[in-house]
């Protein structure tokens, strides 16, 4: 154990935030799941008690009639917002008296850093690099994460759990996001700050960096182990399981949705079922793509002499 | 005075001495002076014994309520009384609050729904233009002064070194809140019906923040900077026909000296010219878009009934009737 070697990393300047943003994140996902809880409670008891929902205010705070619903904004929230600013300023006081913004040498093209690393915030997308090629982990993904997630509102035809955190009401879309966020987008993060050492090689936390170190890896294309020879066979043969993993995995979801979620199925339309299934896919597929690698040594699925999958 | 007296002597000659008392007249005119002159000041002494007890007892009854004064009635619009119609006026007619409504749902204030992201995250932006308009004054953006500026900034200016600091933390701490608003907002769904649109404009910011980020990156013009956005750029010479490394993209005559890489950087390496470039959207570019959008998205916040809840809970039963108004969803 190099806790030395742990150390730097940690402490290093531009690693903080990461080492801030954990915490912060189990603090928050702590505060809604109680939340969430509370009202799938509420919401439990008041599904049972049709009664009950005629006269109950809804919410899990108390509230009783003569109470007025409404409050000043000066002062009720401006104080809010203003002890928000003072506490803010005073976090990056404190932050900024005790640690130093890094500096490294001036720039030198000759010399290469090893390991290079993106900004702390782009590090999911260059660990997305060791699984796929430039174009679709640097271009292709996050063109298809911006898109994916503008078209949340308009593909998710749930009306319920507007406004309020629930997990019972809205269980699909709630994995969804939690999976493509704290999974794949913060957990990639923290391997790419974290475990990611010189090479873009797998260090685990505290083993010693080794920059002399070789790892022979012998990767294989999908259809080698065909054994598919001629450029036009692996072409096509690429094409088949590409295509065939969003038709079979399309018709999967079909049936998976209509079975357990008839009626968000019925509110969709066609072009909302298969955008949400196209979006659903292509982020399955990073996962994917991922243990073909690390549990079968796969590069490639789909070869062209233009471009491979 | 003389200047204007002399040039009409000079030309009026005697049509105009004869009415000018003061300087040419003769003894006639003298002692009418000093006897109106003489009463005259005898009579304001007179009458400043009486005016000028009254007018500081005046001044000091003013003085006992500020609020009266002409000055803070036209810089406050209304009074300061502890009234509700008060407390809405003092943020209804003050420029920098009017954003909010004067009354908010009881439970809107509660941190524990909103955590008060989007708000920390606006403020960050407000310190980083601070900072950054300060950084701005001791910073070439040149490769033969930019890291000696950072050097300077560092080790001679006045608070330079927390003026640095605060900025990159602020800016690190900005890309955190961004996500834990679009977090937050995710998880209480208030992307859903009428507030689609605003979660595409808070979509485009926080693309702006990583931008805002990434750029300001290479400012400082060394190793980690200039690594990482090598690393950085060196996606886009993949991009799919616009790129030379990229699918179809030396089919369409892309090369690194015309394709989008070298379009975002100026030239094939990051050098002189992507320093400046990345200067210039650093400071001026995505500011203004990204304050544009801000714009936008505060306006759709309150256009589309104020901030989303907490909100009554909905029934499975009361999904598919139609849907009440954001008003009374809000309420």
């Amino acid at each position: 154990m190099d806790w030395r070697q742990l150390w730097e990393i940690c402490s290093a300047p531009d690693n903080v935030p990461i080492v801030g943003l954990i915490p912060l994140l189990a603090f928050y996902i702590y505060l809604a799941v109680k939340q969430a809880r509370a009202n799938d409670q509420l919401i439990e008891q008041l599904e049972a008690d049709p009664a009950m929902a005629k006269t109950h205010h809804r919410k899990t705070w108390p509230f009783k009639p003569g109470w007025a619903k409404e409050v000043h904004v000066w002062p009720f929230l401006l104080r809010i917002e203003f002890l928000a600013a003072i506490i803010i300023t005073i976090i990056l006081m404190v932050w900024s008296i005790t640690l130093n913004a890094p500096l490294e040498e001036p720039a030198n093209p000759n010399l290469t850093m090893n390991p290079a690393k993106a900004p702390w915030y782009f590090l999911g997308l260059q660990e997305m690099l060791v699984y796929f090629d430039p174009w679709i982990a640097g271009v292709v993904m996050p063109t298809l994460i911006i898109i994916g997630l503008m078209v949340i509102p308009y593909i998710d035809t749930n009306p319920l759990g507007s406004g309020y955190y629930t997990w019972k009401q809205r269980k699909f879309s709630i994995s969804t996001f939690l999976f493509g966020f704290i999974i794949l987008w913060v957990a990639m993060i923290i391997i790419g700050t974290f475990i990611r050492g010189p090479g873009w090689q797998w260090f685990w936390p505290g083993q010693t960096w080794d920059h002399n170190r070789l790892i022979y890896e012998v990767n294989r294309d999908l259809p080698d182990l065909f054994g598919l020879t001629s450029n036009m066979a692996k072409a096509i043969f690429g094409a088949i399981v590409v295509g065939g993993y969003y038709l079979l995995g399309g018709a999967l979801v079909y049936s998976l949705f209509r079975r357990k979620m008839p009626k968000d199925f019925q509110r969709m339309s066609l072009l909302q079922f298969s955008l949400m299934a196209f979006l659903w896919l292509t982020m399955i597929a990073l996962p994917l793509k991922m243990a073909l690698r690390l549990l079968w040594h796969i590069k490639y699925v789909w070869i062209t002499p233009w471009f491979n999958v | 005075m003389a200047d204007e007296k002399n040039p009409s002597r000079g030309n009026g000659g005697g049509a105009n001495g004869g009415s000018n008392v003061g300087s040419n007249g003769g003894k006639t005119g003298k002692v009418g002076l000093v006897e109106r002159v003489s009463t005259g000041v005898k009579d304001d002494i007179h009458a400043l014994k009486t005016d000028i007890p009254s007018k500081a007892k005046e001044q000091i009854e003013g003085l006992k309520d500020p609020t009266k004064t002409q000055v803070y009635t036209s810089i406050f619009r209304h009074k300061h009384d502890d009234t509700p119609r008060n407390r809405a006026l003092g943020v209804l007619s003050n420029v920098f609050l009017h954003l909010h409504p004067a009354k908010i749902n009881r439970d809107a204030v509660r941190y524990s729904y909103t955590w008060g992201m989007g708000g920390i995250t606006f403020y960050l932006f407000i310190i980083l233009t601070y900072t950054g308009v300060l950084l701005m004054f001791y910073y070439h953006p040149s490769k033969v002064q930019a890291f000696r500026d950072v050097l300077y900034l560092e080790h001679d200016v006045p608070f330079g070194k927390i003026l640095r600091n605060m900025h990159r933390w602020a800016a690190h701490l900005m890309v955190i809140a961004v996500w834990l608003h679009m977090f937050r907002v995710f998880l209480t769904g208030s992307y859903k019906k009428p507030r689609e649109f605003n979660w595409n404009i808070g979509v485009l910011l926080l693309v702006f923040t990583l931008l805002l980020s990434f750029t300001g990156y290479l400012l400082p013009d060394d190793q980690l900077g200039f690594w990482a956005v090598t690393v950085g750029t060196n996606m886009a010479r993949a991009t799919p026909l616009l790129g030379h490394e990229g699918p179809f993209g030396s089919m369409l005559g892309m090369t690194p000296y015309n394709d989008v890489r070298f379009g975002l950087l100026g030239g094939s390496i990051v050098d002189a010219n992507a320093l400046l470039r990345s200067y210039i959207w650093h400071c001026i570019g995505i500011p203004i878009v990204a304050s544009v959008l801000m714009i936008v998205h505060f306006w759709r916040v309150r256009k589309d009934g104020g901030i989303s809840g907490p909100a009554p809970v909905m029934l499975e039963a009361e999904a598919d009737k139609p849907r009440r108004g954001p008003k009374a969803a809000g309420e």
